[in-house]
């Protein structure tokens, strides 16, 4: 028998990005709320000392960071007729664990979407026609605009510490930022990061081909800031161990350097580490959840009843617990109902290396977030007709720190090993950079998530099942960034270039980002979403599922700025709207 | 615990002398299940003792390593070799510890044949590949022509590994020839590139070689100083070598 716990007003399931925003929000209103997290409890000076935090091999290559897969992991495929085998090991994605979640190894790249983006099946049919979108394309509208989201966006930013320039405040282009993105209430916190030498002949080179260069904007810290929290940030020292890695300078914006100073004062709030749900609980006629059950450090059942429960384990997670707790109807991509693994997508990406001979970059120099970038071909920035897909991504190129077992690049025709690769390396270690190309991911009718039939975790559950990949639409996409991505570099005058499209089928091995979303997607229809504009459950009104699970399709853009400015608008409805007509529906149908 | 100092270069060279005595006291320098720091813990690193001999390997396996990691990253002018970095012992340390078991991987089954994009599927860990892999590959070229690898000349061995990576060696139902050398190859790289406490990259030498600055804490120096050498040597997380104490 479990130990039942005394009620709470809240319950949180993981304690990552999403966790620490709704946590720190609903304690704000008043509310007793418990975090839940199964990995261990992190900080700046006790965990990530910049002492040893620069080890390639234990962070990245190791995993110490990230989620140990012996305890679980997920199954993957291509489609639907072959067989599903366990990720063995990570690759292509690095899913976080313990406090701060994947927060903790990101990279800090904030964007926000385009409003078109969020419009992405009515604004692609009004503008391409019917054709445009093909039957099996399953993409959707989000429930929400980017109006809407405007002031959340901003909070997120200000409370990241963002450095960048605004392109285009109240409608007003904005000299030396981004012409493409929608209208901001005001600047960035802090002016963009110094730029380095690579991204700087990159943004030449784009605008003498009449492109639009801009900085990126980064939650590497520009200066030292104080954000509105009263939680301070020190200026970045551009060491170059950023994304797959923890900031020991206080200078990447996670949880820990952002939120979780406060919060963790607050004697309304409580977190218990080392513990992981393993259900979410209803009552007798599923119409309520009534708080979760978890498994503490030493195996011990417990059952921590709640008012609402709230979902924030990130995408895949808040996904498979939804299925194991037997919420919502799953969904049969062979009849395309259901609402529960429907829309899973992802990000398509590719690069095109650039060799010098008299240019020394010093590419180990480097942030999580630093770079130039354009947007003349995201989203609907440019006139897709006759093109053939829908959909587009940045082009840029970023100095992340050259880390070298993960980045040596070598030219065409040169081999992966032996003396001319050795030769080729030697030369050209310091004088080789990477144009990047970062696409978005429509939702298709076979990409989805459920359970897998075969594997199970350590303590005997079925893993989840990720069926997955790329569309025509996302190879074309992606083969038309990658020839925008190569003029540029052909244009920065190196010795030669060599473009590496993303070709053939999803594979699992090499990575590429950590930006998997959908699989209880948010929308205005019960019969094809998940949860309302408010990321409320239709079925279970007590319930809230954050992340890019609520995403119906991937845009070009990172996830997190997205994935944060929804979860403060669902804060906000809950605390204006939900607490005083508890357990009610926001959206009535 | 007394343990067997032997001399770098016996190591290095004579493979079959320093692995005579696998499993010896020379366990006692590995810290945890054989990493330099302690699995899931924030912990400071102890550097891998390179006097010490190998404690994975046997010598069938040591001799084969050897000759491979001198034709991935061959002798040159240029730079180290992956034998001069310390690559084979970076890569006994690793396979005899927490990674070589695949602590951290999912290793249940059923195992299935990976359709190509499904990664690693092999049903032994790390150090079970090489166990299984090297083995066969012995058996496979004494059926050819009876020379062991490491006694073949230096085109002939650059031939098998192409053909190894190529999927063109069946080594039988155990071991994927192709699946075992991507492994080796980046298993090398981790040795040669990562910082030397692991016991690779010995003296900075790959990071001097392609001029990485290494473990360098703050960069804001060097951010705007465009088309400029680097002016500092590279350091690791345990110093450089100008930093030990001499004598
Ligand atoms: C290398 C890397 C670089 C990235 N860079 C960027 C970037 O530059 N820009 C960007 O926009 N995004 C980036 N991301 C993605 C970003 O990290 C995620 O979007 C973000 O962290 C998601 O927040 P979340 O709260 O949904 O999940 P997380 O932050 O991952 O938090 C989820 C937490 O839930 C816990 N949990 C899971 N299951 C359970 C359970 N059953 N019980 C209890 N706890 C549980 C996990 O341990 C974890 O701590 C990056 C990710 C990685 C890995």
């Amino acid at each position: 028998m479990a130990t039942k716990l005394p009620s709470v007003d809240a319950v949180l399931v993981g304690f990552g990005w999403t966790g620490a925003i709704m946590a720190q929000e609903l304690t704000e209103a008043g509310l007793n709320v418990v975090a839940i997290e199964r990995g261990d409890w992190r900080d700046t000076p006790t965990d990530f000392s910049p002492a040893y935090a620069q080890d390639e091999l234990r962070y990245y290559w190791r995993h110490e960071l990230f989620q140990r897969l012996n305890h679980d992991t997920l199954t993957i495929r291509n489609r639907t007729n072959q067989t599903a085998l366990p990720m063995r090991q990570l690759g292509s994605f690095l899913l976080g664990s313990g406090v701060g979640g994947a927060g903790v190894h990101w990279n800090g790249q904030v964007w926000r979407f385009l409003p078109s983006d969020l419009k992405a099946r009515s604004h692609n049919l009004d503008r391409y026609g019917k054709a445009a979108i093909p039957a099996e394309m399953t993409i959707q509208d989000y429930p929400v605009s980017y109006d809407d989201l405007e002031p959340h966006y901003d909070k997120f930013e200000y409370l990241c510490g963002v450095s960048g320039k605004a392109g285009n405040l109240k409608g007003v282009i904005q000299p030396g930022g981004d012409p493409f993105e929608g209208p901001r209430q005001r600047e960035y916190p802090n002016p963009p990061l110094d730029m380095p030498y690579a991204p700087t002949l990159f943004g030449k080179a784009a605008a003498e081909l009449g492109r639009h260069p801009f900085p990126h904007p980064a939650a590497n810290a520009s200066r030292a800031y104080t954000n509105p929290l009263g939680v301070q940030l020190g200026p970045c020292t551009y060491c170059g161990f950023c994304e797959k890695y923890a900031c020991g300078n206080y200078s990447k914006a996670t949880a820990q350097t952002t939120i979780l100073p406060v919060l963790m004062r607050r004697k309304t709030f409580t977190l218990r580490t080392n513990c992981e749900v393993t259900k979410i609980n209803l009552s007798a006629d599923g119409k309520t959840a009534t708080g979760v059950t978890y498994l503490d450090e030493t195996g011990q059942e417990i059952e921590q009843p709640a008012e609402m429960v709230i979902l924030s384990a990130y995408i895949l997670h808040n996904v498979r617990l939804l299925l194991l707790s037997g919420i919502g109807k799953p969904y049969d991509p062979a009849t395309g109902e259901g609402v529960v693994g429907r829309n899973y997508a992802y990000q398509i990406t590719s690069s095109v290396n650039v060799f010098f001979d008299d240019k020394i970059l010093n590419p180990f120099v480097g942030a999580g977030a630093l770079g130039t970038m354009i947007n003349d071909f995201n989203g609907d920035n440019f006139d897709h007709s006759g093109l053939g897909f829908i959909g587009g991504g940045y082009v840029g190129l970023m100095q992340t720190g050259a880390r070298p077992i993960e980045t040596h690049p070598v030219p065409t025709g040169t081999p992966s090993w032996g003396a001319d690769w050795k030769t080729a390396i030697a030369r050209d270690y310091l004088k080789t950079t990477t144009v990047s190309t970062h696409g978005a991911v429509m939702a298709h009718r076979g990409n989805y998530l459920d359970l897998d039939p075969t594997y199970r975790d350590a303590l005997g559950r079925p893993l989840l099942r990720m069926t997955f990949d790329f569309t025509d639409n996302e190879h074309r996409m992606s083969d038309y960034l990658t020839d925008r991505a190569s003029e540029i570099a052909s244009a920065m005058g190196g010795r030669e270039i060599k473009a590496n499209p993303r070709k053939g089928s999803w594979d699992v091995v090499p990575y590429q980002t950590t930006h998997n979303t959908g699989g209880a997607i948010m929308g205005d229809d019960p019969k094809t979403s998940f949860t309302n504009k408010y990321l409320q459950s239709w079925d279970v009104p007590n319930l809230f599922v954050l992340g890019a699970t609520a995403f119906p399709q991937q845009s070009g853009y990172n996830p997190t700025g997205t994935v944060a400015a929804l979860t403060y608008y669902a804060a906000d409805a809950i605390k204006s709207r939900y607490l005083k007509a508890s357990h009610q529906p926001l959206v009535q149908t | 615990m007394p343990h067997n100092p032997v001399d770098r270069r016996a190591v290095l060279g004579l493979g079959l002398l320093a692995c005579a005595a696998p499993l010896t006291s020379s366990a006692a320098q590995l810290t945890g299940a054989g990493m330099v720091w302690r699995a899931n813990q924030s912990a400071w690193p102890t550097a891998t003792d390179l006097r010490a001999s190998y404690v994975y390997f046997t010598a069938d396996e040591a001799a084969f390593v050897e000759a491979a990691c001198a034709r991935i990253v061959p002798a040159d002018a240029t730079g180290p070799s992956a034998v001069e970095a310390g690559v084979p012992l970076f890569l006994d340390r690793q396979l005899a510890g927490d990674y070589g078991k695949g602590a951290r991987w999912y290793m249940q089954g059923p195992f299935g044949k990976n359709t190509g994009t499904q990664g690693y599927q092999s049903q032994y860990p790390p150090a079970g590949l090489y166990r299984v892999a090297i083995k066969a590959i012995g058996d496979h070229l004494s059926r050819d022509n009876g020379a062991p690898f490491h006694k073949r000349p230096a085109a002939e061995q650059d031939a098998f590994l192409k053909d190894l990576s190529a999927g063109k060696v069946d080594l039988g139902a155990d071991a994927d020839g192709k699946a075992y050398f991507t492994l080796l190859l980046q298993n090398v790289m981790e040795g040669y590139f990562s910082d030397p406490i692991y016991g690779g990259n010995r003296d900075l030498s790959a990071w001097k070689m392609i001029g990485f600055s290494g473990a360098r804490y703050d960069q804001r120096p060097y951010v705007l100083a465009y088309g400029k050498p680097y002016p500092l040597p590279p350091v690791g997380i345990g110093g450089r070598p100008a930093w030990s104490v001499k004598g």
